[in-house]
C-alpha cells in the first residue's frame, strides 16, 4: 500500500517538475519567437520588461490573469470556458511520454507515438468547441477551417512516423532515440537517411500546429483571429499557451524521430560528458528556431491550396516512401527484428 | 424530409477588420469559402472636404488636398494648384516645376511602397511592410526638411511652390536613391519572387481591358490589363515631357501584374528622381520657386521688411485671398493610385464656387463586387489590397 502511494507521489512530482521546466521554456521560447520575428523586420522586440524584456512572458501572463474575461451573450457559456481548457490540457499531456534524456520520461509507454498521436488528435476537438461555442461567425469559419487542416495533415504525418517506425522496429520513443544511436553520431540519426521525410514532417508539423503559412485558422487578414476571436484574458492565454505547447511538442517529437534525442551529435568525449537533456534541448530549441524564421518571411497560403497540398502532394508523397522505405529494408535485410 | 431553406453565410467585413485598409465595411454573402457578393459600405469617414473648400480661399483649400489621399499628400495638392494656375494663366517657374515633379516622384514611391507592402500583409506575410516603412521614414523626412510637415505638407501653391529647398537635402535625395533601389530588390526577393506570394496572387482579380475601361478605372489598374496610359505621359504637365522614364504594362490584368508593375514604378520614379536633382543644380534649374507676381505668392521675408507694397501684398494674399476670373477648368494628375483630377467652377470671388475632386479609388472600389465574385474568402483582402484604396481620397 505504502509502495502505490510512494509511486503515485513520485509520479506527481515529477509531473510537476516536468510541467513547471516546460513552462519556463516556453514562456522563453515564446519571447525567442518575438525577438526572432523583431529582428527579421528590423525591430528591437520586447526589451522593457528586465533586461533584454527577459521578463515580458511572466508579465503578459500576469496581464492575461488579471483582465475580466469576456463571454459574449450569444456564447454556449460552459462550452465556452471548457475549450481552452481541453486544448491546453491535451497539449500539455503529451509530454508525458517524451523521453528528454536516457530513461528520463514520466510514462515510457510501449506505445508513446501512438499516445502522442491519439492526444494531438484530440487538440482539434477544443478548437471546434471554442469556435462554436464561441456563437461568431468569424469563429465558425475559423473552427471549421482548423478542424480541415489538422485532419488532412495528420494522415500524411502519420506516414511519415510509420517510415520511422519501420526503421526503427519499435513504438517506444526511447527505443527509437536508441536505434539512431550508431558510432555514426549525427550521419547516423535518421534525418539524413529519411531527409525527405523529414521535411514533410516538418512542414506537416507547421500546419498541425497552425504556424505560418498554415495560419488559416487564425488568419489576421481574413478572419481576424479565427476560432480564437471572442476569446479574452485567461481563456486566451489558455489557448495560446496550448498553442505553443502543442509547437514544442511537435519540436520534441522531430527531435527525437529524426534528430536523435538526448545523443550527442558526435560520439565520442568529451561530448558524450555533456548531460542529454542539454542536447534535447539543444535540437528542440533549433526546431524552434526555423519555425520561427519560417512565420517571418512567408505569406499564407489559401484554404484549396492547403488543402491540395495536404491531401494531392504530401499524402502520396509519404505514402510512396512507406513503400520505398519498406522495401529497402526489406530486401537488403536492415529492419530491425529481422 | 423536411425542406431546408438554404440561406447563404453573410459576414461582416469592417469597419475595424484589420484588412479593410481604414474603415470600409464589406458585407459579404459567402457559400462556404466562395464569395458570391460583396457589398462596400463606404462614407464612414466622410468630412465633406467638397463642401469645406467652398468656404475656404483658394490658398486655405489647399491643405484639404493632403488629407484625401493621405499617403501621397503632395500629389493630389498638385493637381488642385495646376486648376487654379490653369484658371489664373499664371506660368511655373523652372524650378518650382522641377521640385514639384521630385516631390510627386517622393509621394509615388510612399504611396506604392506602402500598398505593395501591406497588400503582402493582406495575403500573410508579415515582415514586408516594416521593411517598407523604414524606406518611407527616410523619405517622410525629405517631406519635412522641404515643407516642416512629415505628413500634412501643404507645400505646393498655386504658382509654384512654398519655399526653396536647402541645397544639401538636393544632394541627399541624390544619394538615397542608390541603396533605396537596393532596398527594392531585397523586396522584390522578399515578395514577388515567394511561391506562396505568386499563387496567393496570380489569376486573381482578372480586370480585361474592356472592363477596365467600362469601369473608368485608370493609374496601375489600367496599366496591369496592358493599357499603356499614364498622364505624365500622354497629357504631360509640368516638365515630364523632358524626363525619360518607362511605363510599365501587365499582360494578364491580375493582382501579380499589378503588383510587379508597382515595384517596376518605383524604379522609374527613382530614375525620374535623380534627373530632377541633376536638373535643379544646373544653371537653368535655378531661379525663384513661385510666381514673381505679388498678387499671387508672397513676397520673400526680406523684401516685406523694406517694401510697403511687399507687405501689402502679403497682408492681402493671407487675409482675403486672390480673387480667380470666373471659368471652369478641369485638372489632373497621374497620382499613384490612378487619374487625380479636381474640377474648379470658380466665380470671380476669392472661394471657389465649386470643387469636385475625383479621387482613383472611388472608381476602383465599385469594381469590388464583381472582382472577388467566385473567389474565396481569402482573396477579398488580396483584392482589395491590388485596388490601392486609401480612404481619405474615396470617402472625402
Amino acid at each position: 500500500m505504502l509502495e502505490i502511494v510512494g509511486t503515485v507521489l513520485l509520479l506527481i512530482l515529477k509531473s510537476f517538475v516536468l510541467l513547471a521546466l516546460l513552462l519556463v521554456f516556453i514562456a522563453y521560447a515564446l519571447l525567442a519567437d518575438r525577438k526572432i520575428w523583431a529582428a527579421v523586420q528590423l525591430r528591437r522586440g520586447p526589451n522593457v520588461v528586465g533586461p533584454w524584456g527577459l521578463f515580458q512572458s511572466f508579465a503578459d501572463l500576469l496581464k492575461f490573469v488579471l483582465k475580466e474575461p469576456v463571454i459574449p451573450a450569444g456564447a454556449n457559456k460552459a462550452l465556452f470556458l471548457l475549450a481552452p481548457l481541453v486544448f491546453a490540457t491535451l497539449a500539455l499531456a503529451a509530454w508525458a511520454v517524451i523521453p528528454l534524456a536516457e530513461g528520463w520520461a514520466i510514462a515510457d509507454l510501449n506505445v508513446g507515438i501512438t499516445y502522442i498521436f491519439a492526444i494531438s488528435s484530440l487538440g482539434v476537438y477544443g478548437v471546434l468547441m471554442g469556435g462554436w461555442a464561441s456563437n461568431s461567425k468569424y469563429a465558425f469559419l475559423g473552427a471549421l477551417r482548423s478542424a480541415a487542416q489538422m485532419i488532412s495533415y495528420e494522415v500524411s504525418l502519420g506516414f511519415v512516423i510509420i517510415c520511422v517506425l519501420l526503421c526503427a522496429g519499435s513504438l517506444n520513443l526511447s527505443r527509437i532515440v536508441m536505434a539512431q544511436d550508431t558510432s555514426l553520431g549525427i550521419l547516423g540519426w535518421y534525418w539524413l537517411w529519411l531527409f525527405p521525410m523529414f521535411v514533410v514532417f516538418f512542414v506537416s508539423a507547421l500546419a498541425e500546429t497552425n504556424r505560418p503559412p498554415f495560419d488559416l485558422p487564425e488568419a489576421e487578414s481574413e478572419l481576424v483571429a479565427g476560432y480564437m476571436v471572442e476569446y479574452s484574458s485567461t481563456p486566451y492565454l489558455l489557448f495560446m499557451l496550448g498553442e505553443y505547447v502543442a509547437i514544442m511538442t511537435m519540436c520534441a517529437l522531430g527531435t527525437v524521430l529524426f534528430l536523435g534525442g538526448w545523443l550527442s551529435p558526435i560520439p565520442f568525449a568529451p561530448f558524450t560528458w555533456v548531460p542529454g537533456l542539454i542536447w534535447f534541448a539543444l535540437k528542440a530549441s533549433f526546431l524552434f528556431f526555423m519555425i520561427a524564421m519560417v512565420k517571418a518571411m512567408v505569406p499564407r497560403y489559401r484554404y484549396d491550396q492547403l488543402m491540395r497540398l495536404g491531401w494531392k502532394v504530401f499524402l502520396p508523397l509519404s505514402l510512396v516512401s512507406v513503400v520505398v522505405v519498406a522495401f529497402v529494408l526489406k530486401l537488403t535485410g536492415l529492419a530491425p527484428g529481422v | 424530409m423536411t425542406e431546408h431553406n438554404i440561406r447563404n453565410f453573410a459576414i461582416n467585413f469592417g469597419p475595424q477588420h484589420p484588412a479593410a485598409h481604414g474603415v470600409l465595411r464589406l458585407v459579404l454573402e459567402l457559400d462556404g469559402e466562395i464569395v458570391e457578393r460583396v457589398d462596400p459600405h463606404i462614407g464612414l469617414l466622410h468630412r465633406g472636404t467638397e463642401k469645406l473648400i467652398e468656404h475656404k480661399t483658394y490658398l486655405q483649400a489647399t491643405p484639404y488636398f493632403d488629407r484625401l489621399d493621405y499617403v501621397s499628400p503632395m500629389n493630389q495638392e498638385h493637381a488642385f494648384c495646376l486648376g487654379i494656375e490653369k484658371l489664373l494663366g499664371l506660368t511655373v517657374p523652372r524650378r518650382a516645376q522641377l521640385i514639384r515633379t521630385l516631390f510627386c516622384e517622393i509621394g509615388r514611391i510612399l504611396s506604392h511602397l506602402l500598398n505593395v507592402t501591406t497588400q503582402a500583409m493582406d495575403v500573410g506575410a508579415l515582415t514586408p511592410p516594416l521593411w517598407g516603412f523604414e524606406e518611407r521614414e527616410k523619405l517622410m523626412i525629405f517631406y519635412e526638411r522641404a515643407s516642416g510637415a512629415r505628413l500634412h505638407a501643404n507645400y505646393f501653391r498655386p504658382g509654384g511652390v512654398h519655399q526653396d529647398l536647402p541645397s544639401a537635402l538636393i544632394d541627399d535625395i541624390e544619394a538615397f536613391i542608390d541603396p533605396f533601389l537596393q532596398v527594392v530588390d531585397d523586396l522584390d526577393d522578399l515578395v514577388m519572387s515567394n511561391r506562396i506570394f505568386k499563387q496567393r496572387n496570380v489569376d486573381i482579380g482578372i480586370v480585361t481591358v474592356d472592363e477596365a475601361m467600362a469601369w473608368g478605372f485608370s493609374g496601375v489598374m489600367v496599366r496591369g490589363s496592358g493599357i499603356p496610359w499614364d498622364l505624365r505621359k500622354s497629357q504631360p504637365y509640368e516638365c515630364y515631357e523632358e524626363m525619360e522614364f518607362d511605363i510599365p504594362v501587365g499582360k494578364n490584368g491580375d493582382t501579380y501584374d499589378r503588383q510587379v508593375i508597382r515595384m517596376e514604378e518605383m524604379r522609374e520614379s527613382a530614375k525620374i528622381m535623380r534627373q530632377c536633382c541633376v536638373k535643379l543644380r544646373e544653371p537653368a534649374g535655378l531661379g525663384p520657386i513661385a510666381a514673381t507676381d505679388g498678387k499671387f505668392a508672397p513676397p520673400p521675408r526680406r523684401e516685406m521688411k523694406r517694401s510697403m507694397e511687399a507687405l501689402i501684398h502679403h497682408f492681402k494674399l493671407y487675409t482675403e485671398g486672390f480673387h480667380v476670373p470666373g471659368g471652369e477648368v478641369y485638372a489632373a494628375v497621374e497620382a499613384p493610385k490612378g487619374e487625380f483630377g479636381v474640377y474648379l467652377v470658380a466665380d470671380g470671388t476669392n472661394k471657389p464656387y465649386r470643387c469636385k475632386i475625383r479621387a482613383p479609388g472611388f472608381a476602383h472600389l465599385q469594381a469590388m463586387d464583381w472582382m472577388c465574385r467566385g473567389h474565396m474568402l481569402a482573396d477579398v483582402s488580396c483584392v482589395l489590397g491590388t485596388l490601392d484604396i486609401v480612404f481619405g481620397e474615396v470617402d472625402r
